[in-house]
């Protein structure tokens, strides 16, 4: 099976382009030149220079010991929270903001959730000198501060979503609507696999440097390129398609997917998507998506703001169909344990996005000879007031 | 299931007048004011409806559509309770009627069970920005003609001229031809820009004929739309003017315009 877009965008019966006209032009000036532009061999050579004097790539693939002791099984991180910015985001802005400069675009919107593709789509614009427009729902303002003010710092302007449930769905719908309004001198930094073709793919593209160095290192650590499993969280799934890249075609490799089950899968409040969603159309694809049975689209819930989303992207419903990838779901609570618990047996504060990830242990138990490589999408600075909230610090 | 008789909307396009077509949200501003907004319309001299099935996520809208369509859906507007008050509009009302929305709650309903439903109800047309022209002729161009029902594409100013012929040439009642680069309700007046526009679709010379909307809001505005265009579309002010002077007011709004 084919586990990669088609040239129409299309993963098994998911994807495609469901735009209105106005937004046509620009979406068909990408896709006709993405591929192009991006495999240029000087559009690459400066995405990686930058990738590695910028970002500080390659992040390491460090071998968890305390972690692995715990739950008796090798497990190595993919420390994306150690690049500039502090999660995997950035690998899309770097390669996003290279391919606006050759579209000729000056101006750049972004949506933003958890804050961390707000913050890194603000800092290539600052590295750059492009203006940056960052939506952002009215709620994930309130609860991811720190990041909403790194991004005035860096010279984005911050605009609230009020619209609906005022988090990341409604945040990307006011970025549309932005570039609507201005189709001539705008590109749209859209922050995960989500969207009209080409975005899914171009970002999948982007962000496989994750796996593409998973391959080497783990190379170099355990003498084969392929661990048992791959996991990562999903909210829109840009850290998890970029972790899972490589090994889609690699039927040995395990693909787990964690979603935010917020406070239960069947409570009503939830971000589980491949639990709850049925296939319909949002943000201008074809996808798993939360919904009433009239077609109107669910308000989710998680905790973290990153998760808060009500579809995953196309890739993401192939893989569940499709059989080729587990999915779990792991609740606020869960997600906020294995966070903790990371922090204190290896020293590393996740991310709460990441911490979905991390609840794998408390749904799935590895062969104590399987290696498990877990996408540490990104740090937990921005969550501080949450942890101290929840654990009462 | 084909159309004997000519469908509405061609026939009301050779009428040899300017056209005033109204959106209006179904469900809004109470939940069965549906019928009573459209017969207001047509008794007033309105030449076509727009009627609004409301979603959660109007991405092509700015706010005015965006509210009314929330506070529809917050009344308890569905598909099938839209399809409800339509049952027997085509008792009392003769103009063109075209559903307006967005296509995931179409694709929930059933592609093919929306377009027969509005068949029986005698709706003449759809509008469904988010249905692109290629997968429309690849999965639904056959179940709409089937079911008679005209597909209505959109245009802007951004649009290039072979992707214009390529709609006209798609299209078989008019094209809906969007004044500006923006959402919904969010221009106010039009400038050179458009003045421009409008001529320049006009020497295209195009076989369908053009209907202009976003941004009409006034008599001044419908004018210089409909210089050029055969007619015009207004939205966001009409939803405007009645959730102010409610439908009470309606006669007033339309006398207004032309
Ligand atoms: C650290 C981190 N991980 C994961 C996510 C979820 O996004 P995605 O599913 O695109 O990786 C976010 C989103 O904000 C994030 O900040």
């Amino acid at each position: 099976m084919n586990y990669h877009a088609n040239e129409k965008g299309y993963y098994g019966e998911f994807g495609g382009a469901f735009i209105p006209e106005m937004l046509y032009p620009n979406v068909e000036e990408l896709r006709q030149k993405y591929l192009d532009i991006m495999y240029e061999a000087s559009f690459q050579e400066e995405f990686h220079q930058l990738l590695k004097d910028y970002v500080g790539r390659p992040s390491p693939l460090y071998y968890a010991k305390r972690l692995s002791e715990k739950h008796n099984t090798k497990v190595y991180l993919k420390r994306e929270d150690l690049n500039h910015t502090g999660a995997h985001k950035v690998n899309n802005t770097i390669g996003q903001i290279l391919m606006a400069q050759k579209l000729g675009k000056t101006r750049i919107i972004a949506e933003t959730g958890a804050g961390q593709h707000g913050v890194a789509t603000a800092t290539v614009c600052a590295l750059m000198g492009l203006e940056c427009i960052v939506y952002m729902g009215e709620i994930d303002i309130a609860r991811q501060a720190p990041n909403v003010a790194r991004m005035k710092m860096l010279g984005a302007e911050v605009r609230p979503a009020l619209s609906g449930s005022r988090t990341l769905k409604d945040a990307t719908n006011e970025a549309i609507r932005d570039w609507i309004n201005n189709p001539v001198d705008t590109h749209y930094i859209i922050g995960s696999a989500i969207g009209p073709h080409p975005y899914p793919d171009m970002v999948t593209r982007f962000q496989s440097v994750i796996s593409e160095e998973i391959k080497w290192q783990l190379k170099e650590k355990e003498g084969r390129e392929n661990p048992d499993y791959v996991v990562a969280c999903i909210g829109g799934g840009s850290n998890a398609a970029g972790t899972y890249h490589h090994f889609l075609d690699e039927p040995e490799v395990g693909i787990i997917a964690v979603e935010a089950a917020g406070k239960g899968v069947d409570t009503g409040e939830s971000a589980a998507t491949s639990a709850l969603g049925k296939v319909g159309i949002i943000h201008g694809c074809k996808t798993m998506l939360m919904q009433t049975t009239d077609g109107q689209i669910t308000e989710p819930y998680s905790i973290s703001a990153g998760l808060d989303y009500p579809g995953v992207g196309p890739m993401h419903s192939h893989l569940f169909t499709s059989g080729r990838a587990e999915f779990y779901s792991a609740t606020d609570d869960e997600a906020m344990t294995a966070g903790l618990e990371l922090t204190q047996l290896e020293g590393i504060i996740p991310a709460i996005e990441t911490g979905h990830a991390f609840a794998i242990f408390q749904h799935k138990t590895f062969k104590p000879e399987d290696v498990v490589v877990i996408s540490l999408s990104g740090r937990g600075d921005k969550d501080l007031q949450n942890y101290i909230d929840y654990f009462k610090l | 299931m084909t159309t004997e008789k000519m469908n509405r909307i061609t026939q009301k396009l050779q009428e040899d007048k300017k056209l005033l077509s109204i959106y209006f949200t179904a469900g809004y501003p109470k939940l069965d004011d549906t019928v009573t907004i459209i017969q207001e319309l047509e008794n007033h001299g309105v030449d076509m409806i727009e009627i609004g099935l409301p979603f959660s996520d109007p991405l092509a809208d700015g706010p005015t559509i965006q509210e009314s369509s929330t506070a529809a859906l917050k009344n308890g507007m569905t598909t099938e309770l839209l399809f409800g008050q339509l049952q027997d509009i085509r008792k009392t009302v003769n103009i063109p009627l075209i559903v307006m929305g967005y296509f995931n709650p179409m694709l929930q309903y059933g592609v093919e069970a929306f377009c027969k439903k509005c068949h029986e109800i005698g709706i003449d047309g759809i509008i469904m920005p988010d249905l692109p022209l290629d997968v429309y002729q690849a999965d639904y161009e056959a179940i709409f003609k089937k079911y008679g029902l005209i597909n209505i594409f959109l245009i802007t100013p951004q649009t290039s001229e072979e992707r214009i012929r390529e709609i006209d040439a798609a299209s078989n009642g008019f094209i809906y031809m969007v004044s500006s680069a923006s959402v919904t309700g969010s221009k106010s007046g039009f400038g050179n820009e458009q003045e421009n526009y409008f001529e320049r679709i006009a020497s295209l010379k195009l076989k369908n004929p053009q209907i202009v909307g976003f941004g009409i809001k006034d008599s001044e505005t419908f004018q210089q739309a409909t210089k050029k265009a055969k007619g015009a579309i207004i939205g966001s002010a009409f939803i405007k003017h009645l959730t102010s002077e409610g439908i009470a007011g309606i006669s007033n709004f339309i006398k207004s315009i032309r």
